[in-house]
């Protein structure tokens, strides 16, 4: 246990701090993580690449910066950027969950040819996985290819696709080998959206948003070449993305910055010429909340450690997507109390909604429940952490090899 | 940086865990009298010989030397055995307090002492907001009168240190004339409870005032600390054998960590679990003279009184009703957990403390 900053910690610190001073006035707005990267926000992502704050274990010859893995630097990086407001970099699918699944497992053509652009924000990603029959049994999706000349021929059904409708690319999950045993039948292919045959309709959630879309294909022609590993390596490959996926839905930055915000809110606002963190029951679930959200950074460091070392995180890391999301939800819910009946009007739509608190908030309250639901819904989490993680037995199982 | 255990530490934690298995099983706890249980000799005689009372005793004192980290995985490391020694006041308070203290004099008196686990310091914080109990002690001099409710680690100890309102920090030796020691029946049998009544009882002063103050907030906060760990300890304890009774019963024909209802139980402790060692390390780590040293321990002996509170449930409920029998044992871990709450201020006290203590509102 060693918690002090080493020499080259403290540059690293001054470095970022001197960026906000003489590059800070450049940095886009938070939030609009649901639209295309504009110009701006593109201009600033190349910054934080050429300095390494993004991509910064990324080897070179990918596009990154080809520094060391350390447990402190990302930490600093995102605790010093938050300080001084400044945007931290485009937060997508692609680069949480594809560029480190493409550096396990994929081809050096593949990792040339992708991780560099897809970090500078010039390809957006979407993740076909998810299909109206194939949720938590995810491996039971009925998305088809067939080889054909080349290359393989698409055709089914992909919903919940955030993105799809700006994407350039999609990384998606299909059935190449139906007589396989249906875990063993899967592919993982890279599919540019701009195919003939791919229809996006906008999918409207509870949030009066459309978050996500429905992705058609009809007959949709991918190069053979663009495969992850090899025919039949789908559910492997997935796995790997999957589980990027639950380490970015629980990453504790974003609970941090919640909290301050939740504090500074209840400071300033309340009812009847009370504030509200003078009001001692909501200052002690704020506080609770403070608590269970300090254990989480907390926690985020120890399995940063633990990647550092090499150790296998196990347990650990298993709880990280079911404690995060719900933690979340529950500081949104606090949120929306301290605003209580004064924060029900509710514009979501357009981009105004951005600027509008009580509309944020309430946005955040319902879209926590999403992220609770999706990337394997806390139920099935439950099930990882007590048979992967605990060791308990699994529950039995219908009859193997259908789909 | 590095969060987390380096060899050394881990060495440590394993001898400690080595010893408390031979000395600390079921049945030592059964044989636990329902009041005033004496020092266990042969168990305190071998985690001297490992060094625990002198864990932050300095080398030059006759100490282990370690930090309030070590300290930290030793109380984890009790909590996980329930395990009936003094520690929390008697090797992490007491000497923190007359190292912080300061007088050289003291130290050289006490210090080697403690480390040879001969000195034994209960700890009453009589006259702090936070303190269990409501009486005050007068001081008069170098004399105390009054009365010192549940001191930690009583049973056994032969000495009390305190710390009055006025920021006077003082040491009783209990068998000096004006002092008397009553034990009393405690739901936590591995922690019994007492008083100690001082009429114009001769102390030693050790430290008095603001720094007096400042001395009390470190041990108060330090003791947090380590009343958290010992929950975690606690808490994981009951985890592990609720999952190998769920992996080992069987009813419907299967074992019945096999059906979500119970797996899900089970992740959910290990949910709470987790994260909460990361804190409590961290906080553990912290009372070694930093900054925030005192938030930390507020949010660490808040959150891990609430966590705890659930696995003790969760964990008896995964048993049945085997869960409830007194002979199963269960229930040592479940009120070591219950009084680790309620001692040093329970979660709400500490969470307005919390919130005092980053200036968050005024009521």
């Amino acid at each position: 246990m060693d918690l002090t900053y080493s020499e080259p910690h403290r540059a690293l610190q001054a470095e970022i701090r001197e960026l906000a001073r003489t590059h800070g006035h450049l940095s886009p707005k938070q939030g609009g993580g649901r639209r295309r990267p504009d110009a701006r926000t593109l201009a600033w992502q190349r910054l934080l690449v050429e300095r390494g704050y993004v991509g910064r274990t990324i080897p070179r010859e990918y596009g990154g910066h080809g520094a060391q893995p350390d447990v402190l630097e990302a930490a600093i990086i995102a605790d010093e950027l938050a300080r001084a407001g400044l945007y931290p970099g485009i937060m997508s699918q692609g680069i949480s969950m594809l560029v480190p699944t493409l550096l396990e497992v994929g081809s050096e053509e593949q990792r040339r040819r992708w991780i560099g652009p897809t970090l500078r924000g010039e390809i957006i990603w979407c993740q076909g996985y998810s299909e109206p029959g194939a949720g938590s049994d995810l491996a039971s999706i009925r998305t088809r290819a067939v080889v054909d000349d080349g290359h393989f021929v698409v055709n089914g059904q992909k919903i919940w696709t955030s993105s799809a409708h700006y994407a350039d690319m999609m990384f998606l999950l299909c059935r190449t080998e139906p007589d396989r045993p249906k875990h063993a039948g899967l592919s993982y292919l890279l599919v540019s959206m701009s195919t003939p045959g791919i229809e996006v309709r906008p999918l409207v959630t509870m949030t009066g948003r459309a978050e996500f879309n429905e992705v058609f294909f009809t007959d949709v022609r991918v190069p053979v070449d663009q495969i992850v590993l090899g025919r039949g390596d789908g559910w492997h490959v997935a796995n790997l993305t999957l589980k990027h996926e639950r380490l970015m839905l629980g990453d504790p930055s974003k609970l941090v910055h919640r909290v301050e915000r939740i504090a500074e809110l209840m400071a300033r606002a309340g009812v009847d010429g009370e504030r509200s963190i003078d009001r001692p029951e909501l200052r002690d679930r704020l506080l609770r909340l403070q608590a269970e959200v300090l254990a989480s950074r907390c926690h985020h460091l120890r399995l940063l450690t633990q990647r550092a070392r090499g150790e296998d995180p196990g347990l650990a890391q298993t709880i990280v997507k079911y404690f995060g999301t719900t933690l979340g939800h529950r500081l949104s819910a606090l949120a929306v109390d301290v605003l209580g009946a004064g924060g029900l009007a509710y514009e979501p739509r357009g981009e105004a909604a951005e600027d509008d608190e009580a509309t944020t908030w309430q946005i955040d309250y319902m879209y926590d429940v999403g992220l609770m639901i999706g990337g394997g819904t806390s139920q099935i989490q439950k099930n990882i952490i007590a048979e992967r993680g605990l060791g308990l037995p699994r529950e039995p199982r219908a009859a193997p090899g259908r789909s | 940086m590095e969060f987390g255990l380096s060899d050394t530490q881990r060495l440590f934690e394993r001898a400690l865990r080595n010893v408390l298995a031979g000395h600390v099983p079921l049945d030592a706890l059964h044989r636990l009298p329902a009041s005033g249980a004496d020092l266990d000799a042969k168990l305190w005689a071998a985690l001297t010989e490992l060094g625990l009372p002198g864990v932050l005793v300095p080398e030059t004192f006759g100490g282990a030397g370690l930090g309030t980290f070590e300290a930290g995985l030793a109380a984890e490391a009790l909590g996980s055995f329930a395990a009936p020694a003094p520690f929390v006041g008697a090797a992490v308070m007491a000497p923190l307090a007359i190292l912080r203290a300061g007088r050289e004099a003291a130290q050289a008196a006490w210090l080697p002492r403690i480390a040879a686990g001969t000195a034994r310091v209960a700890v009453a914080l009589a006259g702090l907001d936070a303190a269990a109990g409501s009486t005050s002690v007068q001081r008069h001099g170098e004399r105390l009168s009054g009365r010192l409710d549940q001191p930690i680690d009583l049973a056994g100890a032969t000495h009390v240190l305190t710390a009055l309102a006025d920021g006077t920090i003082a040491l009783v030796a209990l068998d000096a004339p004006g002092v008397r020691v009553t034990l009393r029946a405690s739901l936590d049998r591995t922690r019994p409870l007492g008083e100690v009544a001082l009429a114009e009882a001769p102390a030693e002063i050790l430290t008095a005032g603001d720094d007096g103050r400042r001395v009390a907030a470190a041990m108060l906060a330090a003791g947090r600390a380590m009343l958290a760990a010992d929950t975690l300890g606690a808490a994981q304890t009951m985890l592990d054998r609720a999952v190998a009774h769920a992996q080992q019963r069987e009813q419907f024909g299967r074992p019945i960590g096999s059906f979500q209802a119970v797996k899900h139980l089970c992740a959910d402790m290990a949910t709470m679990l987790e994260p909460a060692r990361a804190l409590v390390w961290h906080a553990a780590h912290a009372q070694d003279g930093r900054d925030d040293a005192r938030l930390l321990a507020c949010h660490a002996k808040a959150h891990l009184g609430e966590v705890g509170r659930e696995v003790a449930r969760m964990a008896t409920e995964v048993h049945g009703g085997m869960g409830f029998t007194h002979e199963l044992g269960l229930h040592y871990w479940f009120k070591r957990i219950g009084s680790n709450r309620q001692l040093l201020g329970g979660p709400e006290q500490c969470r307005r403390e919390a919130a005092a203590l980053q200036g968050w509102g005024t009521t």
